[in-house]
C-alpha cells in the first residue's frame, strides 16, 4: 500500500485527537438544535393542555349535548355551539364544492400546452399571489365590493329558488352564501397549486401512451391523466378543506354572525372561528370556557381533516 | 414465401375491412372533437374566473387606498370616531413591531429545528415526532394560536402584569411562522449535496463546522425565501392578534402594551359606521398588500437566483 502510493504513511501524518473544547461545541450545537426542535412538539402539546384546560368547565356543565343545542345565551349562562359548527361545516363543504372544478380546472388549463408559456405562468403567478393577500383584506373588499356586486345574483336566487329551505330568506347583506364566495377565494389558490404540481408530475409515457391509443386531449385527461394524479389531488383538498374550516377574518366580517339557526344560506350564520373572533375579548367566566370548548372541537376537526388528507395521499397513490 | 404471398394478397382485396383507410384528417364536427373543444372553454373559462378575484381585490385596494395616500398617513393618529382625518402611523409601526418579535422567536427556532430534522434526526423516531408535530402544527388554524397565547400569556399576565401587550402578539405570530420555516429549512437542506458534507469532514472540519460554515451558506437562499414568505405571511395576519396584541389609538408605548397593527386597524375599521374610518381601513390594506406583495415577489427572486 505505502509503496503503491510512493509515500510513507509515518513520516508524513500525525493523527491530532480533537481537542476537548471542539468535542463540546459539537454536541453543544447538537443538543441546541434538539432542543429547538422539540420546541414544535411541546407547542403543539402546550397548545392542545391550554385549549383543554380552558374547556374543561363548560365540557363538565354541558357535555356533549354542546355539540347539538343551539343555544348562545350569556345572560342565563347556557351555551351550545351548534349553530357554529354547522355553519363551519356548510360554508367550508360548499365552498369547497365550488371551488375544487374550479382550482382542478384551472390547474389543467395551465399544465396542458393550450396557451403559450408565458401566460401560463402568469397564470399560475396570479393564482399564488392570490394566496397571499391577507384575509383581512378580502374581508374588506367582500363587505365593501363583492357583497354589494352579488346582491342581484342572490335576490334572483331567492325569486327562483325561494321555495325551497336553503333560500327561503331575502339576502340582506351579510350571510353565509357571501362567506362561501369568499372562501371560494380563499381555498382554490392552495386547490389550484397542489393539483397543478400533481398533474405536472404524471410521467409524459401515461399521456403518450393515451394518445397513442388514438384519443383527444380530454380523452387523455379525463381517462388517464386525472386517475394518475388523483390521490394527490384529493389530498391537497382535504388540506383545503382544513384551511377553510379554520379561515378567520374574511368569514367573521362577512358572515353576519347571528346566533340564531337558520337553513337558508342567505340568512347570516356563524362559524367557530368567526365566533372566537367576535367573543372572545370580551368573554368572561364561563363563556371563556364554552369558547375553549368550541376552538376545541374545530382544533379536533381541522386535525382529523389534515391527517386524512395524509392518509389520503400514502394510500391512495397509485403505482406506476 | 408463402406469408409474404398471403400478406400481399390480404393487403389488396381486405383495403377497408381491417384497417380503416380514411385520410388521416381532422374533422371538428364528430362527437369527441366536439367535447374536446368545449372542455378547453370550460377550463379556459375556470382560469379566467379563477384569475378574476385577484384583479379586482388589487384593482380596489390600489383605487380606494392609493387615493389616500400622503405623507400624513404615516405620520398621524387615526382620529377619533366621527371625525375626520388622520393616518395610520401607529399601527404601521405596530405591525413592524410585532412582525419582529415574531420573527426574532420564529427564525433562530424554526431554523434551528430544520437543521436538526435534516442533518440530526435521520429516519430516529424522535425526528419523526418532530416532523409530524410541525405538520400539524401547520394546519392549526391561526384562530387557535390566538386562543393559545391568550390563555397562556394574557390571561396569566405573566409580563409584568400587563395582560394585552405586543409581546403576546408577537409570540402568537410566531407559533404561525415557525411550521414554515422549519419546513423550508429542512427542504433546502435536503437539496445541499452530500459531497459537500463529505468534502468539508474529509479535510477535517467538525459536524459543527460542516454545518455552520458549508451546509448552511450552501442552502441560504431556499431558507431566505422562506423566511422572507413567512414574514409576510405573519404581517398580514389578524386573527392570532386580535385578542393578544389588541389595538390602541395611540403609538405604541413598548413591548408589554397593547398595540396597533394594520391588521386589526382594518378589521376594527371596515366594521365601523364611519366613513373616515373606513377609508383608513382601504389605506392600510393598500400599504399592508403592497409590502407583501413586494415581499413576495423578493422571495420569487431570491428562488430563481438560486435555481441559475
Amino acid at each position: 500500500m505505502t509503496s503503491d502510493l510512493g509515500l510513507s504513511v509515518d513520516a508524513q501524518f500525525t493523527l491530532r485527537r480533537r481537542p476537548n473544547s471542539e468535542k463540546f461545541l459539537d454536541l453543544g450545537f447538537r443538543q441546541l438544535t434538539l432542543a429547538l426542535a422539540s420546541l414544535v412538539a411541546i407547542v403543539l402539546l402546550a397548545i392542545l393542555v391550554t385549549v383543554f384546560q380552558g374547556s374543561r368547565e363548560a365540557m363538565a356543565s354541558f357535555g356533549l349535548r354542546f355539540i347539538v343545542t343551539s343555544a348562545w345565551d350569556p345572560v342565563n349562562e347556557q351555551y351550545g355551539a351548534f349553530v357554529a359548527i354547522y355553519g363551519t361545516l356548510v360554508t367550508s363543504i360548499l365552498s369547497l364544492a365550488i371551488a375544487v372544478p374550479l382550482g382542478v380546472g384551472t390547474a389543467i388549463f395551465i399544465t396542458e400546452d393550450l396557451i403559450p408559456a408565458r401566460l401560463r405562468e402568469l397564470i399560475g403567478l396570479m393564482v399564488e399571489l392570490l394566496a397571499a393577500i391577507p384575509s383581512v383584506v378580502l374581508g374588506l373588499w367582500a363587505i365593501f365590493v363583492m357583497e354589494p356586486a352579488i346582491r342581484p345574483a342572490l335576490e334572483l336566487l331567492h325569486h327562483l329558488l325561494g321555495w325551497t329551505p336553503f333560500f327561503a330568506t331575502t339576502p340582506q347583506g351579510p350571510g353565509m352564501a357571501p362567506a362561501i364566495l369568499i372562501l371560494v377565494v380563499m381555498v382554490l389558490p392552495i386547490i389550484t397549486a397542489i393539483a397543478r404540481d400533481a398533474l405536472n408530475q404524471v410521467p409524459i409515457e401515461l399521456r403518450q401512451g393515451a394518445y397513442g391509443v388514438g384519443t383527444t386531449r380530454w380523452g387523455a385527461i379525463f381517462a388517464v391523466i386525472l386517475p394518475a394524479a388523483i390521490s394527490s389531488i384529493i389530498g391537497g383538498v382535504m388540506l383545503a378543506l382544513g384551511r377553510a374550516m379554520g379561515e378567520t377574518m374574511a368569514v367573521t366580517m362577512i358572515i353576519g354572525n347571528s346566533l340564531n339557526f337558520d337553513l337558508s344560506l342567505l340568512a347570516p350564520g356563524n362559524t367557530i372561528a368567526s365566533m372566537l373572533a367576535n367573543q372572545f375579548g370580551e368573554a368572561d367566566g364561563i363563556q371563556v370556557s364554552a369558547l375553549m370548548y368550541a376552538a376545541l372541537i374545530l382544533m379536533l376537526l381541522t386535525f382529523s381533516v389534515n391527517v386524512l388528507a395524509q392518509w389520503v395521499v400514502r394510500r391512495l397513490s397509485l403505482k406506476y | 414465401m408463402t406469408s409474404s404471398m398471403t400478406s400481399s394478397g390480404r393487403e389488396s382485396n381486405t383495403d377497408t375491412s381491417l384497417f380503416d383507410r380514411r385520410p388521416l384528417s381532422f374533422d371538428p364536427k364528430l362527437k369527441r372533437n366536439r367535447l374536446n373543444g368545449l372542455f378547453t372553454l370550460i377550463s379556459g373559462l375556470f382560469a379566467t374566473l379563477a384569475v378574476l378575484p385577484l384583479v379586482l381585490v388589487l384593482v380596489y385596494v390600489l383605487v380606494q387606498g392609493g387615493r389616500l395616500l400622503s405623507l400624513r398617513l404615516f405620520t398621524e393618529l387615526p382620529p377619533a370616531p366621527g371625525l375626520e382625518g388622520g393616518g395610520i402611523g401607529n399601527a404601521m409601526l405596530g405591525t413592524v413591531l410585532v412582525t419582529l418579535i415574531a420573527a426574532l422567536i420564529a427564525i433562530p427556532v424554526g431554523v434551528a429545528g430544520g437543521v436538526y430534522l435534516s442533518e440530526y434526526a435521520g429516519k430516529s423516531w424522535f425526528g419523526q415526532v418532530v416532523s409530524f408535530s410541525n405538520d400539524v402544527l401547520a394546519g392549526v388554524p391561526s384562530i387557535i394560536s390566538g386562543v393559545f397565547v391568550y390563555g397562556l400569556i394574557v390571561a396569566t399576565r405573566v409580563f409584568f402584569g400587563q395582560s394585552y401587550s405586543a409581546m403576546a402578539g408577537g409570540i402568537a405570530l410566531s407559533v404561525l411562522m415557525l411550521p414554515t420555516v422549519i419546513k423550508t429549512t429542512n427542504e433546502g437542506l435536503k437539496l445541499v449535496p452530500n459531497e459537500l458534507r463529505l468534502g468539508a469532514y474529509g479535510v477535517g472540519a467538525s459536524r459543527y463546522v460542516t454545518i455552520t460554515q458549508i451546509v448552511i451558506p450552501a442552502a441560504l437562499t431556499p431558507i431566505s425565501t422562506g423566511v422572507v414568505l413567512a414574514i409576510a405571511r405573519a404581517a398580514g395576519e389578524t386573527a392570532p392578534l386580535i385578542f393578544t396584541a389588541l389595538f390602541s389609538a395611540f403609538w405604541p408605548e413598548g413591548i408589554f402594551n397593547p398595540i396597533a397593527t394594520m391588521s386589526v386597524l382594518i378589521f376594527n375599521f371596515a366594521i365601523m359606521p364611519y366613513p373616515a374610518q373606513n377609508e383608513l381601513a382601504w389605506a392600510a390594506s393598500f400599504v399592508l398588500v403592497m409590502m407583501i406583495l413586494a415581499a413576495n415577489l423578493l422571495a420569487r427572486w431570491l428562488s430563481r437566483l438560486s435555481k441559475t
